[in-house]
């Protein structure tokens, strides 16, 4: 009798896993840095933005409720492969969006091949998700370090900047961003005279600074972010490298402008996905943000929102969360919304216009956070890496 | 002329940037050995507050219009003053526990400050300007030094030196040493000892305030800057040898050059050579460089 009530408890818990499946609630998942360096570029304001896509989408797909739920990975690729691998295997996780850093970011694309889940990288920056790293499953969705190279490197160098000295923050992301500009900067007829790269979080940069300086390079390239980026730049014009070489950041969000006052940064150039000024669409959206966190969001809380919106788009046309299905039906779909209008290429590039700002002098600049003035819209065949110098072999098919 | 194949010139501007940054480690270091040597407790809330004198004088300037030549002394007297209530709300309840209830309950204090910072002003940072007397740079032939490091350097050693030379060499400072050697004897000759070890707290506290508050223009006034630093600053503890005064100071500087000539010939490395020397000195003189034999 006792052995009868096991066996039918332990076949209605197997049946409760089947249909849980089905019809429980459809998970997505948000693996960011919550609390370190790039923060406040993603963060817990990115989670909310990924809650407000489900929330706006209905809270509900396919009649399951959406539940979103999120971590902090510190920086640590280990801490968000195993959060990752966590939530799939004991949560039955549909979806996961991986925020800023890269080296986080291709831990997780591996998690995501291997559990077959698609994968949103947001965040991070190295090219090599969609190229060398590429799997079926990752989608690769509001910038890479070859569009960052080929929109800002590329404009610096026709305006006359031919020799190039990097400054590189050492790891995935940094080496990614001096390695694809320096191929800009060669195909556009310049050349790099040097690169010193330093730990992530540095302390202190006029040593690095000075370095680059006694280089005698026209243009000193920040392959660097957030933190590190603002504390070189602030050095930078400390020290007046400033006045003997133009000083560019290669990866800069607007959250680092604000940080540094248009007092530092006038005059920079850099390139970005979206500005929250840039139409109307982006400023509704802009003032929502607004409202709740007293700041604009950066291009990456808007890419945040958006990916998961499509990403339920996707669901709801293919009928169901199976990877595979999902994936098809996400690559074949027209993306068309107040963040971007494009394409998810076969590697899982997501094409789309990139543009080049120009941060404006306090002068110019009227409301608050307006910061930005557009100098050029790149189309994203030109901006992402072509099918021609891509390694990926999902490409070659 | 080359030294190690880097010309003479940049050499001498490299170990110049080195006693910069050495500066630094030397006052924050100095603050560790004063209230570990004083009153047995390691100090790990020493980066927050140092976080904290920062964010007092960028908070000073942006919400009270009060310039940086104030803030330099009310940054670290508020700073000294939340050590005085740290120490008497918490501190003087674990002195006669391990060491390590300190650690701890200090480490959980800096994680409480560096959180509500974080959460009322992001991570991004905040820019504060150089004063405008110390704006500009001087050339020294062999490199160009904004004035504010310059600034930065001799306040510094001038604190240093003057702490060292009150504890060690005054009336006040025997007391002091005293007071950490036998208590009760030192009280019995009449003297507060209680209310000496609520203030050297305070001082130690003061003294990190004050090292945050000559970053501030220097780096992005930031809740993290605290928790960046400290690790290495401990490392200069324990290889000057815990509770040395002048053991602190002088391995501050050194370190800071070592540091910054690191950055030159292997910048990779440049933020674990504090590290490796940690390393090599507690294998050879376990009590550090100038630390006493137990």
């Amino acid at each position: 009798m006792k052995l009868k009530a096991l066996v039918t408890a332990l076949a209605l818990g197997f049946g409760a896993g089947a249909f849980a499946q089905n019809t429980g609630p459809v998970k997505i998942g948000f693996i960011t840095d919550m609390s370190s360096v790039y923060a406040d570029l993603d963060g817990p304001a990115g989670g909310e933005m990924v809650k407000w896509a489900a929330q706006d989408f209905g809270g509900k797909v396919l009649n399951r409720p959406i539940e979103v739920v999120t971590a902090d990975h510190q920086n640590k690729a280990d801490v968000a492969s195993s959060k990752a691998r966590e939530w799939i295997d004991k949560d039955g996780l549909s979806m996961l969006i991986g925020g800023t850093n890269s080296g986080t970011s291709l831990a997780m694309a591996k998690v995501a091949e291997e559990k077959k889940r698609p994968f949103f990288s947001i965040g991070a920056g190295s090219a090599r998700l969609t190229n060398e790293a590429c799997s079926p499953y990752t989608v690769h969705y509001a910038y890479d370090t070859v569009a960052l190279a080929k929109v800002a490197g590329t404009a610096l160098v026709k305006a006359g900047n031919k020799n190039w000295f990097f400054l590189t923050a050492d790891y995935a992301f940094g080496h990614s961003l001096e390695a694809d500009a320096s191929t800009v900067v060669k195909a556009n007829g310049g050349s790099v005279v040097g690169a010193v790269r330093h730990p992530l979080n540095a302390s202190d940069f006029s040593s690095f600074l000075l370095q680059a300086q006694s280089s005698k390079a026209q243009i000193l390239g920040l392959a660097n972010a957030g933190g590190d980026f603002t504390n070189a730049m602030k050095a930078a014009k400390e020290f007046g490298i400033t006045k003997t070489m133009k000083v560019t950041g290669l990866l800069v969000f607007i959250t680092d402008v604000h940080s540094l006052g248009l007092a530092n940064a006038e005059g920079l150039q850099l390139a970005d996905s979206w500005y929250w000024n840039q139409d109307e669409p982006s400023r509704t959206f802009a003032k929502r943000f607004f409202a709740k966190y007293k700041r604009m969001p950066s291009s990456v809380q808007a890419a945040d929102y958006s990916a998961a919106t499509n990403y339920l788009k996707a669901v709801q046309t293919a009928g169901t969360t199976d990877a595979d299905k999902v994936m098809t039906v996400l690559k074949g779909m027209k993306i068309d919304d107040f963040y971007n209008k494009g394409q998810i290429r076969a590697d899982g590039r997501m094409i789309h216009d990139m543009y080049l700002f120009q941060v404006k002098s306090s002068k110019d600049s009227i409301t608050p956070w307006d910061y930005y003035k557009t100098v050029a819209k790149v189309p994203g065949e030109q901006a992402f890496t072509t099918p021609a110098e891509s390694k990926c072999a999902l490409l070659k098919k | 002329m080359e030294i190690f194949g880097i010309p003479l010139q940049a050499f001498l501007g490299q170990l110049l940037l080195g006693l910069v940054n050495g500066a630094f480690y030397a006052l924050l270091s100095l603050g560790l050995a004063v209230i570990f040597g004083l009153l047995g407790i390691v100090n790990f809330a020493h980066g927050a507050l140092y976080m904290l004198g920062a964010f007092a004088a960028w908070i000073m300037l942006d919400q009270f219009g009060i310039n940086y030549w104030f803030a330099l002394v009310l940054a670290p007297l508020t700073v000294g003053l939340l050590g005085v209530v740290i120490e008497r709300l918490f501190l003087k309840r674990l002195y006669k526990l391990d060491p390590l209830y300190g650690l701890l309950l200090t480490f959980g204090l800096a994680l409480i400050a560096e959180g509500i910072f974080r959460e009322l002003y992001g991570v991004s940072g905040q820019s504060y300007n150089v004063p405008e007397l110390l704006s500009g740079a001087t050339n020294l032939g062999f490199m160009v030094l904004p004035n504010y490091r310059a600034w930065v350097v001799a306040v510094s050693l001038a604190v240093c030196l003057g702490t060292w030379y009150l504890i060690e060499r005054t009336r006040l400072g025997a007391y002091l040493r005293a007071g950490t050697e036998n208590a009760a004897l030192v009280q019995a000759f009449g003297i507060n000892v209680p209310l000496m070890v609520t203030l050297t707290y305070g001082a130690g506290a003061a003294l990190a305030g004050l090292a945050g508050v000559l970053a501030a223009p220097i780096i992005q006034v930031n809740p993290l800057m605290g928790s960046n630093l400290i690790i290495v600053v401990f490392a200069v503890v324990v290889i000057g040898g815990m509770g040395s005064i002048m053991g602190s100071i002088l391995t501050g500087l050194g370190l800071g050059i070592i540091e910054g000539l690191t950055r030159v010939f292997y910048p990779e490395a440049s933020s674990i050579v504090v590290f490796v020397i940690m390393v090599i000195v507690l294998m050879i003189r376990p009590a550090g460089l100038f630390g006493k034999e137990a």
